[in-house]
């Protein structure tokens, strides 16, 4: 039954997430923490995290990681499976469909439509990232007082050299795990 | 493009390598196939590379396993379309598996929490980032109903919670109407 559960889950992921990378990140977020619980909200930032630093999309990183956590290696492989199974499908009949007729006009208009959308996606799912690394809980709290300025420096500093130095985005996370790892530890 | 053995391996070991050492998903593995695949391989021309990745980028999951299954098809059929899957999940999953292990021992060492607490910051920066180009080039495209897309998808995910799957749904097929309309009206909403 778990692993039913697994697939299904990763399946509508897997069916889902559109645009790739980050795209994933709030419906994987809504499956496993909200839907069924698999994860807490700090394991879900956890697993962000570690996504972000191994190789691989994020949204079969989260299937393994899941998969493992709750049915172990088994569970792996059906999350990863039932994540890869909609773009097996669809992309090989989206290739095939392209090779007939490459300018549809609404398969465009679609498009077009959910670019937008995965950008607000993305950035509603980076601020509650966001709220959890500040506040070290998910709902807001507009609270000066318990804020962790380590985080908010972290942060800042690490954007500002992102958008100034066009640094790869590797550095920044290693950099501020090193560095903030240290702050922590020492303060 | 001959479907021996040796070619069979070679597609195994490239898309192994693109996928071991493709840091954060997305796009960034478009540039790296086109590397391994046209320059180096020469089994693809370059306008074949960037038609599929349209097509990946146009298809729901993650972008480089979508990239990979065309590649594979396109190169050695559904032999290829397969042994692309397998080098391209291969890495995640191993890598994963050890590292979900590990996480759960290790889960409350004070190093590493404050090491990936750290890290979560920079998470935030990363991701950002990408937002803010992202939404700078809608915005700087001028054209009002992209943004109101953007604002209103933002505010009813956010603040009403409302079901990732039909924001999709609804935004996809304003757009599918708002371009047949604009075909027929010569107008360009989107």
């Amino acid at each position: 039954m778990v692993y039913l559960n697994l697939f299904w889950s990763f399946f509508q992921i897997g069916l889902f997430s559109f645009g790739g990378g980050f795209a994933a990140m709030p419906l994987i977020q809504n499956q496993v923490v909200d839907i069924h619980g698999w994860l807490t909200p700090a394991e879900f930032a956890d697993l962000i995290t570690i996504s972000e630093m191994t190789p691989g999309p994020i949204a079969i990183n989260s299937a393994t990681f899941v998969g493992t956590q709750i049915a172990g290696f088994g569970g792996a492989l059906v999350s990863t499976l039932g994540c890869i199974l909609p773009s097996c499908i669809i992309v090989s009949l989206l290739a095939w469909v392209y090779k007939k007729y490459r300018e549809i006009v609404v398969i465009k208009g679609v498009l077009a439509g959910l670019r937008p959308t995965v950008v607000a996606l993305i950035l509603a799912a980076g601020l509650s990232l966001l709220v959890m690394s500040f506040w070290g809980q998910d709902n807001f709290i507009w609270d000066i007082a318990s804020i962790d300025f380590i985080a908010v420096i972290l942060f800042v500093s690490g954007l500002f050299v992102l958008r100034k130095f066009k640094l790869t985005p590797i550095f920044v996370m290693l950099g501020s795990g090193i560095i903030g790892g240290a702050c922590y530890l020492l303060i | 493009m001959e479907k021996n053995l040796q070619n069979c391996f070679k597609l195994f070991k490239a898309t192994f390598f693109l996928s071991a050492f493709t840091f954060g998903g997305g796009f960034v593995i478009i540039p790296l196939m086109t590397k391994k695949f046209v320059d180096e391989l020469g089994w693809l021309e370059e306008d074949e590379m960037l038609n599929m990745a349209a097509i990946a980028q146009s298809s729901p999951g993650a972008m480089a396993v979508n990239a990979s299954i065309l590649v594979g098809w396109r190169v050695m059929g559904l032999v290829g379309a397969l042994i692309a899957i397998i080098g391209t999940i291969l890495p995640p999953l191993v890598i994963l598996s050890v590292i979900s292990l590990f996480y759960a021992a290790f889960r409350d060492n004070a190093v590493l929490g404050a090491v990936l607490k750290g890290m979560m910051a920079g998470v935030c920066a990363v991701i950002f980032d990408v937002v803010i180009t992202m939404a700078g080039k809608i915005i700087k495209a001028k054209k009002l109903l992209p943004v109101v897309i953007m604002a209103g998808a933002f505010v009813v995910y956010y603040f009403f919670q409302v079901n990732i799957i039909y924001i999709i749904l609804f935004c996809g097929t304003l757009g599918a109407l708002v371009s047949m309309h604009d075909k027929k009206t010569g107008k360009e909403h989107l």
